[in-house]
Formats: C-alpha cells, sequence, structure tokens
C-alpha cells in the first residue's frame, strides 16, 4: 500500500512549526499506525534526516501516552481506539494522513507532534486522592460497595489521562478528564469523605491551568479512546454546586 | 571476604519480620525531614514507595523517563493481585500463598523474603481499597476474587483486567497527594544514566532531562532503584517498547551485584509475531486459560483453516500431556510445550508459529455474554490488533519474553551489595525464584513499595541523620557525570549507516533463538559469540541523529541498546554455568525421558550472584546458597 503523510514539524516549545510531507510506498495494512511512523523514522534516518518525534511507550492502548490528531481526530478514525491501537487497514491505499499534535494552550508542543500534559498531573496533585496514609487502611472487606457503584467507578477510573478530550474540545476543557476521577472517588464509599473539597480543589486548578470551559458539545465522549461517558460531567457539575453551597453556608 | 550476607533474621519464618521491625533502628520524625531519598521508579514499586516514604516525611525526589509517573508499565499489568485473604474460606493462608510462590519459582527463592512477601499482601489490598481502587465486587459489596495460574485457591483480586493500571492509579494518587505535601518532588521525562557513590555509599544519580538534553546531578542520602523488567532486551515482548534495564545496569558497573541474570519468563500466550514491522507483542492474560482450551492440528502443516479441522483432528497437547493441570499449566511449562508442538512441524498461522485458544466449547457451554463478561476487553484487544473476531475463531497465541525473575540482587532489607542503594520491584532478584507465579508481581510491587522499604530504608538511615546534605560539586559527580557525557559523545560520534532499532531487532532474534524458551550449551556458546560480534558492528556503524541537547528520542534507545549488549552477555554467561534445568530455564541436556525439566539441587540449590570485574573482563560469580527449612523441595509436577 501507498500513503501519502503531512505531518506537523516544530523543533522545539520556541520555534515556529511547520507540515511537512512525506510518502511511503511499500506499508502493510497490518502494520500499527505507529509501526508505520517507525517506518517512516527508519527512511529518514537511513537518509540522514531527522526522525519525526512522537511519544508512546506501552504500545497496547492502556498506559495514554501516544497521543497524535491525525486527520482531525485525537486517537484518529475508529471508535474507541488509540493511536497505538489503530491500523494501516483503517486506511486507503494513496490516502494522504495529516497527522498533527494535540493543540491546546494548556499542553504545549515540545517537538514535533510531542506535547506537555504535566496540567494533569497538578489537576490530580490539587486533589484527585484519598488522604490515606500507609498502614491507616481498615480492612478490606469492611468497606462494603454496592456492586453497581464499583463497576460504575471501574468505568470512570478506566481514563488513561491521554488528553484527547482536551484536542477534541473546541474550548480545550479538561472537565471530562477531571470529571471521570471526580466520579470514581465519590462513587466509593471510601472517597466520599473528602468529595467536596476535592471537587472544588481540582476544578480551581484546572482553570488555574488554563484550560477552557464546558459548552456541552460532547466532543470530547466521541473521541475518548476508553468511553468515558459524559454524564460524568453532569455528576461532577452536581457535586460542585453542593461544595458551593455547602462552603457558602460555612462562612 | 564473604561478600554476601542475606542478613535474614533469627527466629522461625513467620516471626521473623515481626523480629526485625521491632529491633530496627527507628528515624524520628525531625530528622526524617533532613534526610533525602532518591527514588527511581514510579511503577506500582515505585509510586508506593514514593507515597509511603513522603508520607513519613522524608524528602524524596522521583525519576521516571516517560512523560507522568501514571504511565510507568505497571499500568498494563491485567489479570490480577494475590493475597492471602481467604475470603473464600478455600483454605488459603499466608503459609500456602508462600508455599505456592516457593514452588512455582522451582525452589530458586529465598525462603524469609517469600514468606514476608506474602505476609504484607493482606495489607496491600487493605492499602489498595482505601486508596480508591476499584477493585471487583460480589453483589453483597465484598471484594470478590477469582483463580489464577495454576493454584488451588481462589486469591486474585482483580478490577476487570485492568488490574495493574487501577492498582497504579492508586499508588500514583498516593504520590500525588505528597506532591501536594511538599515531600515528593517528581522529575518526569528525565532519565537516570548513572550512579554515584562517595565513600562506598550511594549517593546520588546522574540524569538526563530528555526535554532539554541537560545532564544533571542529584544527591540524597539513599537511593532506592524501582525502575522495573527489562523482557524488553528480546526486542519484541510484552513491556513497553521503552522499558530497559539502563539504571539497574549502571548500579552493577558500580559494584551492585546482579541475581539469576538468565531467569526470564516467557509467557504463553500473547499475540503472536505477525510481521516483521512489528515493534511489540501484546499480552493475552493467563486468564483466559480458565475457559479456552489450547490445541494444534493432528496433522503436520495442516493448513485449513481452524473452524474446518474437526474435533478428532484436533490435539489438545496440555490436556493430553498435562491431565492434572490440562490448559492451567504454569507458565513455564505451557510455553515450552507450544514451543515444542510448533517446533516438530505443527505451529499454524502463516509463520507456523503459534497455537489455537479456542472459546468455542466454553461459548456453547456458558453463553457467549457470559465470555464477553469474563474476557470481553481482552477478545475486543484481540479483534483490533489482529483484524480477527476471537467469538467466532480461535485466537492464535505464541509465548512472548515477559518478567525479569532476575535482577539486582539484594538483601531482607531489599538493600543491594552498595550501601544505600536499594532496589524493589521487579528490578531485583528477590521473590520468585527461577518461574512468577501469576499475580504476585503486582503483590510484591506494592508490598516492597509500602510496607517493607520503609521500614528497611529507616534502619539504614538512622546512622545517616548526622550526615548533612549530600554535595553535588564533588569529584564523586563530577567523575560520573564525565562518564556519561562522554557515552553520549561516543553513540553521537559513530555516525554509521544502520538503525539503533535494526540492533536490537538483531539482538533480540539472537537472545530469543540461543537464550529464549529452552537453551543448551552449544547455543549458548554460539550466542555469546554472536553478540558480541554485533556489538562491535554496533559501535562502527550505528547511525544516532540529532544532538546531545534536544529531545532525541534515538539517543535514548541508543543508550539502552548499548546496555542491553552488556546485560545479554551476562544472561548467557548464566545460562552456561547453570547445567540443570529449573522453572523458566530449560536447559536441554537436563530433562526427563517425558521432556520435563530436571532439577539438579545438589549442585545448584543457590542463587548465581554476579561482580563486575571491569570492561572486558569476565564477571564474577558468587553464589548464595538457599537453605529450605520450611518447606519440602520436591519435583515441581504437574502431570
Ligand atoms: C503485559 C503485562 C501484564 C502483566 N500482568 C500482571 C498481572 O496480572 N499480575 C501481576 O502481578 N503482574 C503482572 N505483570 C508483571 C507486573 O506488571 C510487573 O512486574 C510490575 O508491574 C513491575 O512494576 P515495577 O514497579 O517494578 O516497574 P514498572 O511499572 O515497570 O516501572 C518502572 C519505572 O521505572 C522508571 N525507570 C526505569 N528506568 C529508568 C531510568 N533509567 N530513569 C528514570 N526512570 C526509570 C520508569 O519510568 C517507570 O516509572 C504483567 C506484566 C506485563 C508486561
Ligand atoms: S477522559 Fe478519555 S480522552 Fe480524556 S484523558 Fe481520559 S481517556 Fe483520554
Ligand atoms: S502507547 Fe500506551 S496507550 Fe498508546
Amino acid at each position: 500500500m501507498k500513503i501519502k503523510l503531512k505531518i506537523w514539524r516544530q523543533k522545539n516549545a520556541k520555534t515556529k512549526g511547520i507540515f511537512v510531507n512525506y510518502s511511503l510506498d511499500d506499508v502493510s495494512p497490518e502494520m500499527s499506525f505507529l509501526e508505520m511512523l517507525d517506518a517512516l523514522n527508519t527512511k529518514l534516518i537511513e537518509e540522514g534526516g531527522d526522525p519525526v518525534a512522537f511519544d508512546h511507550d506501552c504500545r497496547e492502548g492502556i498506559c495514554g501516552c501516544c497521543s497524535l490528531y491525525i486527520n482531525g481526530h485525537p486517537h484518529g478514525p475508529g471508535e474507541k481506539t488509540t493511536t497505538c491501537e489503530l491500523h494501516i487497514r483503517s486506511f486507503k491505499d494513496g490516502e494522504t494522513i495529516v497527522i498533527e499534535p494535540w493543540r491546546a494552550k494548556s499542553f504545549p508542543v515540545i517537538k514535533d507532534l510531542i506535547v506537555d500534559r504535566n496540567a494533569f498531573d497538578k489537576i490530580i496533585a490539587a486533589g484527585g486522592f484519598i488522604s490515606v496514609g500507609t498502614g491507616s487502611a481498615s480492612e478490606a472487606n469492611s468497606i462494603l460497595a454496592k456492586k453497581e457503584h464499583a463497576d460504575e467507578a471501574f468505568d470512570s477510573a478506566s481514563c488513561i489521562g491521554c488528553g484527547a478530550c482536551v484536542a477534541a474540545c473546541k474550548n480545550a476543557s479538561a472537565m471530562l478528564f477531571v470529571s471521570a476521577k471526580i466520579s470514581q472517588l465519590a462513587l466509593l464509599p471510601q472517597g466520599k469523605v473528602e468529595a467536596m473539597e476535592r471537587v472544588e480543589a481540582m476544578v480551581a486548578k484546572m482553570d488555574e491551568l488554563g484550560f477552557g470551559n464546558c459548552t456541552n458539545t460532547y466532543a470530547c465522549e466521541a473521541e475518548c479512546p476508553k468511553g468515558i461517558k459524559i454524564t460524568n460531567i453532569a455528576r461532577m457539575n452536581r457535586h460542585f454546586i453542593g461544595a458551593k453551597i455547602g462552603s457558602q453556608i460555612k462562612q | 571476604m564473604a561478600k554476601l550476607n542475606a542478613k535474614i533474621p533469627e527466629g522461625p519464618l513467620p516471626e521473623k519480620w515481626s523480629r526485625y521491625k521491632s529491633s530496627m533502628k527507628l528515624v524520628n520524625p525531625a530528622n526524617k525531614k533532613k534526610l533525602d531519598i532518591i527514588l527511581v521508579g514510579t511503577g506500582l514499586a515505585g509510586a508506593s514507595a514514593a507515597s509511603s516514604l513522603g508520607d513519613l516525611g522524608y524528602n524524596v525526589k522521583v525519576f521516571c523517563f516517560q512523560d507522568t509517573p501514571r504511565r510507568a508499565h505497571s499500568v498494563a499489568a491485567q489479570g490480577g493481585i494475590n493475597a492471602a485473604k481467604n475470603y473464600k474460606n478455600d483454605g488459603d493462608s499466608v503459609y500456602r500463598l508462600f508455599y505456592d510462590m516457593i514452588k512455582g519459582g522451582d525452589y530458586r527463592a529465598r525462603e524469609a523474603n517469600v514468606y514476608r512477601a506474602a505476609e504484607v499482601s493482606n495489607a496491600t489490598i487493605d492499602q489498595l481499597t482505601a486508596q480508591g481502587v476499584p477493585f471487583a465486587r460480589e453483589y453483597g459489596g465484598t471484594l470478590d476474587n477469582r483463580s489464577f495460574g495454576g493454584v488451588q485457591v481462589s486469591r486474585t483480586f482483580y478490577a476487570k483486567g485492568q488490574t495493574g493500571q487501577q492498582c497504579l492509579l492508586g499508588a500514583y494518587s498516593g504520590l500525588s497527594r505528597q506532591v501536594k505535601e511538599g515531600t515528593v518532588k517528581m522529575f518526569s521525562r528525565c532519565e537516570m544514566l548513572d550512579l554515584v557513590i562517595v565513600d562506598g555509599k550511594a549517593r546520588g544519580i546522574i540524569t538526563r532531562n530528555l526535554v532539554t538534553g541537560e545532564i544533571e546531578r542529584h544527591s540524597g542520602h539513599a537511593v532506592v532503584l524501582a525502575t522495573g523488567g527489562y523482557g524488553t532486551i528480546y526486542y519484541l515482548s510484552t513491556l513497553a517498547v521503552n522499558s530497559n534495564a539502563s539504571a539497574a545496569w549502571a548500579a552493577y558497573k558500580k559494584g551492585a551485584f546482579w541475581g539469576n541474570p538468565s531467569f526470564v519468563q516467557i509467557h504463553p500466550s500473547s499475540i503472536p509475531v505477525l510481521n516483521d514491522y512489528q515493534s511489540k507483542l501484546t499480552l493475552m492474560s493467563e486468564s483466559l486459560r480458565n475457559d479456552g482450551r489450547v490445541w494444534v492440528p493432528k496433522k503436520k502443516g495442516d493448513k485449513r483453516p481452524a473452524n474446518d479441522i474437526p474435533e478428532e483432528e484436533r490435539d489438545y497437547y496440555l490436556e493430553r500431556r498435562y491431565p492434572a493441570f490440562g490448559n492451567l499449566v504454569p507458565r513455564d511449562v505451557g510455553s515450552r510445550a507450544a514451543k515444542e508442538r510448533c517446533d516438530a512441524g505443527y505451529g499454524v498461522g502463516d509463520t507456523g508459529l503459534s497455537v489455537y485458544l479456542d472459546f468455542k466449547d466454553a461459548i456453547n457451554k456458558q453463553g457467549k455474554k457470559a465470555i464477553e463478561n469474563k474476557y470481553g476487553n481482552l477478545f475486543e484487544m484481540y479483534e483490533k490488533i489482529t483484524g480477527i473476531n476471537p467469538y467466532e475463531e480461535p485466537m492464535r497465541i505464541y509465548p512472548a519474553g515477559h518478567y525479569t525473575m532476575g535482577g539486582l540482587w539484594v538483601d531482607y532489607e531489599l538493600m543491594t551489595t552498595i550501601p544505600g542503594l536499594f532496589a524493589i520491584g521487579e528490578s531485583n532478584f528477590s521473590d520468585h525464584g527461577a518461574n512468577r507465579l501469576g499475580a504476585s508481581s503486582l503483590m510484591q510491587c506494592a508490598g516492597d513499595g509500602n510496607f517493607i522499604i520503609p521500614n528497611t530504608i529507616g534502619n539504614y538511615l538512622a546512622d545517616e541523620i548526622k550526615t548533612p546534605k549530600i554535595p553535588t560539586d564533588t569529584p564523586e559527580f563530577d567523575e560520573a557525570e564525565k562518564a556519561v557525557k562522554l557515552k553520549i559523545e561516543k553513540l553521537l560520534s559513530v555516525n554509521g549507516k544502520q538503525t539503533v532499532t535494526s540492533f536490537h531487532k538483531r539482538l533480540g532474534k539472537i537472545l530469543w533463538d540461543y537464550s529464549g524458551m529452552t537453551r543448551n550449551e552449544e547455543g549458548l556458546k554460539k550466542g555469546l559469540v554472536l553478540i558480541d560480534e554485533l556489538e562491535k558492528e554496533f559501535w562502527k556503524d550505528v547511525k544516532v541523529p540529532g544532538t546531545a541537547d534536544e529531545l532525541n528520542q534515538e539517543l535514548e534507545k541508543a543508550g539502552r541498546v548499548a546496555d542491553f549488549f552488556e546485560l545479554a552477555k551476562l544472561m548467557i554467561t548464566d545460562g552456561l554455568i547453570r547445567r540443570e534445568s529449573c522453572g523458566a530455564h530449560f536447559r536441554e541436556e537436563s530433562q526427563t525421558e517425558t521432556g520435563e525439566a530436571k532439577r539438579d539441587d545438589e549442585n545448584f540449590s543457590y542463587v548465581s550472584v554476579w561482580e563486575y570485574k571491569g570492561k572486558d573482563k569476565p564477571p564474577e560469580l558468587h553464589k548464595e546458597e538457599l537453605n529450605y527449612e520450611y518447606v519440602e523441595v520436591k519435583v515441581r509436577d504437574y502431570k
């Protein structure tokens, strides 16, 4: 199979980037998308050029490292698929594939297709945890959780922190990511104690880091590779309003 | 001078750990604030340690090469995490978990460490649950368990097929909490390239900032490595493609001994190699063998589609060879049996290097829905990668490099032979002998990080409270930094023609062929020569583009592959001296008449521990003799 590529190249955060065209004449439909980029890089290196930098690690859809905005979609075509799970068989012979980095103010480009997603860690550090010191946990089965709540918490917890939701959103909002963590913890009895403080702290941090507002376009849900549901955002908003009222009453 | 002292506490096995804890030295809270700890790695081991050490009040600097700690490869563990809770009332106990691990490891692990790993397992489940890990639950609200990896009790806690992800995210949230508290300082995209030793003690590391390329110095009163496994030495493996051994290897070259380098677990069920471009092998969890049946055609080279091969022409070889355990034999046994069939010409697929894992009977019996509930995400993953629907056609699987039982040698305190350098999680050699049982690594990682290192490091640091902050402008740091820079320059200056990856692939192939599922003297010797030649070619003809002072992924890879050559030789050297078969290490010269592994306890009941003696000098072998006081050493029999 032949494919044409139009790839965003940017030396570093300080320089401007441009699209560069490449073509590969001998790709196999069996290749994964990242293996296709490996093949391109091999070619570039052998020709004395500079390989394209892109983030990747597990290559099995679980670490959240890979990103790439492919033909206008974060993680490319295909539902609930990360870039590393995407295969060339999803593209047509002769097709031009446009590859860009995530574009969001809070995710600055580091090089080529690699962006800095550190802002997510900062949001988690603001409150995305249960304050339990090592050693002070009680017997696991002394905390009972309804199976359906545990299952729902699991669904929210399966977010891989890739940032596709932010890249998909015209406002670059991080609401889906943040609400997934908030929901996971709020759905479990052990997370309920701090639920109000958590939502306030995480939302404040998210705003501080420059992520945009949610205007309910649902683009995040459509592009999320892990099927994180928009209902998480509604749940978070309920908690947030609850927390705000709560803190006003306290004052 | 006896260099190896495992420091196993006195007393009966079940009391050793509590005795240790009641007599160890303590550091008071005011002093903890003045002590710096360097912690490399944020997998389940490292993140748990960061969270726990930070919680105690130490100053912890934490490093990982990914862009965030949450991506460490612990995230990919699928099946589950063991604990001896005995929630199922099926006769489980700490002793039984300990016993299963010792037996599973083919009697090549140290009793005291394994017992302690089992002992702290229950507290680990409590801790993870409290941190908000959404483990699977029963309708009554209690935690659910499943059976895993050919043991007779149900002791595995799980979160669908994403247990590693959920446990890691729990530990990462603990780490994040300490970041907020100010006890943990996180350095992501920052790779440790060397260890710094001052007056015989581990005092710091040299790192490369992977974004700017800057070489940096970090000092501490102690250094903890939690750098994970290096199955990637085979190029294709179930590990993340960037997993590597370089941090541990740097420690080895600075004097930390390496235990059992030849012990590598080859997992029996991964999606097979499909083409030459392939960069990674994806695991299909062991849990699938609870319902899937493994077979190959009875006729050699049978090219018919699986569904066209009638029942009587299928060879369910695991059920045939191992009637007692059937499809649930341990990993080493399952892998070798698959290799045996494929080598004999019965393998399926274009390459003939795969076997079927068939769910037809399970689907007929339990219904598609039931199978989907149990394994839905794995089936989806399989279909995404291969384009084949496993509900309709059997999966094709083949063994893949998976877990490194070998690693830095540590004593009971998880300290290496370098004072002040600790190794936890998969990076050490400690708990799994010659073969690891399923769901016991997450258990070990979380236990090491949460409950063991916070105690043992205190015992060491209690003597360091008067040591002021370690300065980094000293000759030791100068020298280490110089060496690191020199290696980088050397890699960049070769300017040859072949890519780093092409060398890595060739190295992987040699290791797979000569030091993979089965080994023999001739092959190992040949492998050694081939690796040596390849290494020389690498240093003459590798092409590393770009410069040192920028984000340069090829340079990162090059450094790791350069270390893999050296480690590969140690792996083979170790395989050569161990003229017995045990666990994953199968020496063809040492097998029973029916082709099973034959251990030689008389001559090899020891941990082989290697000391680096300098470039181009052979490493020196030390032996830690293994004494079994609490288990009777038997032949592992799964027939
Ligand atoms: C696909 C798969 C499935 C598995 N399933 C299970 C299972 O179901 N149950 C089970 O018990 N076990 C399972 N295992 C094994 C288990 O997941 C691992 O052994 C375990 O997670 C290793 O954890 P760790 O903390 O030691 O290392 P890792 O999680 O690998 O973390 C290593 C860390 O070290 C860092 N690092 C390494 N080198 C450097 C350096 N030079 N500089 C800076 N940072 C560095 C990395 O960035 C990373 O943060 C599985 C393994 C695989 C591959
Ligand atoms: S919510 Fe979905 S898209 Fe957003 S970070 Fe999580 S997994 Fe990625
Ligand atoms: S590389 Fe890990 S999710 Fe894609």
